[in-house]
């Protein structure tokens, strides 16, 4: 319930405000505005349409293998984004921290929200790939924003932790940079899960990692119905749980770490 | 405003203490941290001890200090943007979070959309701002300008916009920092127009922090003086200018410390050689300088000064060969200086300026009290042709 008193007409008002400037700011100048945080995702992906489908074809198996590919690219870059704005984000408004009262917990959510926007745009282009590569849109794609709300949910606990980490050490942000890398290899992203098959342990620790979870999840809801999913290999015994209880560990304890530095933010930075 | 304590208490400070952990390197990377791990890594600088007092509603309670006294920290505290390290802040109502105009106005929005930025930042809904919007811009009178970008503006321009969303944005309880000090003098006056409204509404309380010693004088009830991080006073605000001027003009070659003499006084009289502090406009205005006899001694001089610091006049019996006693002079003037405090300064010396035997930088203060006739720092004499 605290949660829910957290959002104040008056923090509303701040998220949407910081929100709204991050977006008017992001294209400022250009000729095109807006149209470019369109055109860039579409430009991107018909690149990595192309490689994807004639050099270097990993998915030959999968069905509406661009599509697919191109939502796990996009909920990839948007953890991505997310994460890496997310943990500046304190540190970026320290201006505003060392002079106003603010609610601090906003400032991290208006990064991610930020994010959102972008990610939202890219997934109106993915939506448009599914249509000229004449993917359906399967049933249980209603259940797509459950999967949505877990990402934002194992986002905003990545940044929250990692803001506050932020203003004290600055080196956080290569180590991040580092293990987001090695994230990217370990998450079945531009690989299908199918080709670490063969390898059992790989396949197990592989199927651990909520990103990959969410990734599968994602894919299987709204593109290719036969995506095999991290539940598919871990079984349905108590390992299920395991991206669940790392989300709900982590946010908890990076909540709690928030609020207590966040109390000195205005001295530290 | 005489049964203020009888009124609820808006802001309630209670031994409040402040320390700041100072790393001796600024450890931001994660090796400084590791290698001096086991050292202590910083040293303990303590900003503000026991500071213990009471707002009332309605009150406009005064906070004079110097640079690095302690001041801007205390605002800090009482804004909610640090947290004390001893004793408690209790803030009976809705307190202006911010101390600093303008905050997270970003150059490249248009006037409007910093509005609603600025608005949100300090902690109004988007409704409020809505409703407000428009009286901000008339105070500021940017009709024009609004849907220009900020970097366009002038700074005179980014200032009235800033304060017009601060005025606005407050209700309840008022921090002001110094805002006085700032734009030109006919938004200037609209401010101050614009406390003065704010005074005379007994539901608004502020709390108004700053160097001039005048404009405190002119709008609180009440002050109080920090100094190195401690109270040094708090009450009547005439007692706070004068402590605080004090502070500013430290005597140096004054009391004698062996034998705790005062070789040299300097003391304001009427006419009549009675001892006055309030004076009307065109009065006689003696400053008496008596000192223990001093063969060194040969000349006097004296300044008088504005409380804000303004330099009014001054001149000695060098300039005006005159001559002096061997242990006194009285320097008599008549007030036609403008409605406002001053203080005196004097200086004891040989045969030349540079001979200075002794100087009082914090000597006596005085009012003077001018009629409506006229307006400004000085009467000059004056006639009207045709």
């Amino acid at each position: 319930m605290k949660i829910l008193k957290f959002f104040t007409p008056q923090n509303q008002t701040l998220l949407r405000q910081l929100v709204i400037t991050d977006f008017k700011l992001r294209y400022q100048g250009s000729a095109l505005g807006y149209v470019w945080s369109l055109l860039k995702p579409l430009m991107l992906f018909s690149v990595l349409y192309v490689v994807f489908t004639y050099v270097l074809p990993l998915g030959k198996g999968v069905p509406h293998y661009p599509a697919y590919l191109l939502l796990g690219i996009v909920v990839w870059n948007f953890f991505v984004e997310a994460t890496t704005m997310g943990m500046g984000s304190v540190v970026g408004r320290g201006d505003l921290i060392r002079k106003v009262r603010i609610s601090k917990p906003s400032i991290v959510i208006a990064s991610t929200l930020s994010a959102g926007v972008n990610f939202a745009l890219n997934l109106i282009v993915v939506a448009f790939f599914m249509l000229i590569t004449g993917a359906e849109v399967n049933a249980t794609a209603v259940f797509l924003p459950l999967i949505l709300l877990e990402l934002i949910i194992a986002i905003l606990a990545i940044s929250f932790f990692l803001s506050a980490l932020y203003v004290r050490f600055r080196d956080i942000a290569p180590i991040w940079e580092v293990i987001l890398q090695i994230m990217f290899y370990a998450t079945p992203i531009i690989y299908p899960l199918t080709l670490v098959q063969p390898h059992h342990t790989l396949l197990t620790l592989v199927s651990l990692n909520p990103i990959a979870q969410i990734i599968q999840d994602a894919r299987e809801m709204l593109i290719t119905p036969t995506t095999l999913t991290t539940h598919d290999v871990l079984g349905y015994g108590w390992s299920i749980g395991v991206p669940l209880v790392l989300i709900t560990a982590t946010a908890i304890l990076s909540i709690m770490f928030f609020k207590k530095s966040s109390k000195k933010f205005a001295e530290n930075l | 405003m005489a049964n203020l304590e009888d009124r609820p208490i808006r802001i309630s400070v209670d031994n409040v203490g402040k320390t700041f952990k100072v790393p001796h390197e600024r450890s931001n990377s994660l090796k400084q941290t590791l290698l001096s791990f086991r050292k202590k890594g910083y040293e303990e600088f303590k900003v503000l001890a026991d500071i213990n007092f009471k707002v009332h509603e309605g009150e406009f309670f005064g906070i004079l200090g110097r640079n690095g006294s302690g001041k801007s920290t205390l605002l800090k505290l009482l804004a909610g943007i640090y947290e004390p390290s001893e004793g408690s802040i209790t803030v009976n109502g809705n307190l202006t979070p911010f101390i600093e105009l303008g905050v997270g106005f970003n150059p490249e929005l248009s006037g409007r959309e910093n509005v609603f930025l600025n608005g949100a930042i300090l902690g109004l809904t988007t409704k409020e701002i809505e409703q407000k919007y428009n009286h901000i811009v008339e105070f500021a009178e940017l009709e024009r300008f609004m849907d220009q970008k900020l970097k366009n503006y002038s700074s005179g321009m980014l200032v009235r916009l800033a304060f017009s969303i601060a005025i606005q944005a407050h209700n309840g309880i008022l921090l002001v920092d110094e805002v006085l000090a700032v734009g030109d003098e006919r938004f200037q006056n609209k401010c101050l127009k614009v406390f003065a409204e704010i005074k005379k509404d007994p539901a608004k309380t502020v709390i108004f922090v700053s160097h001039d010693m005048g404009s405190v004088q002119r709008f609180c009830d009440r002050a109080m003086v920090v100094d190195n991080g401690a109270m040094i006073y708090i009450g009547d605000t005439d007692e706070a200018a004068f402590r605080y001027k004090k502070l500013n003009f430290p005597e140096s070659v004054f009391t004698d410390t062996e034998t705790g003499e005062v070789p040299f006084e300097i003391s304001v009289t009427g006419a009549d050689g009675k001892r006055k502090k309030h004076f009307k406009f065109g009065d006689t205005i003696q400053v008496h300088l008596e000192w223990k006899k001093d063969d060194r001694i040969k000349n006097a001089g004296v300044a008088i000064f504005r409380d804000d610091g303004q330099y009014m006049f001054g001149t000695n019996t060098i300039i005006d060969k005159a001559r002096v006693t061997d242990s006194g002079v009285t320097y008599e003037f008549t007030a036609t200086l403008g409605g406002a405090h001053y203080f005196v300064q004097s200086a004891l010396f040989g045969a030349n300026e540079d001979d200075r035997v002794y100087s009082i930088y914090d000597g006596p203060n005085f009012s003077i009290s001018t009629p409506s006739t006229w307006q400004g720092a000085a009467f000059l004499d004056h006639k009207w042709q045709s």
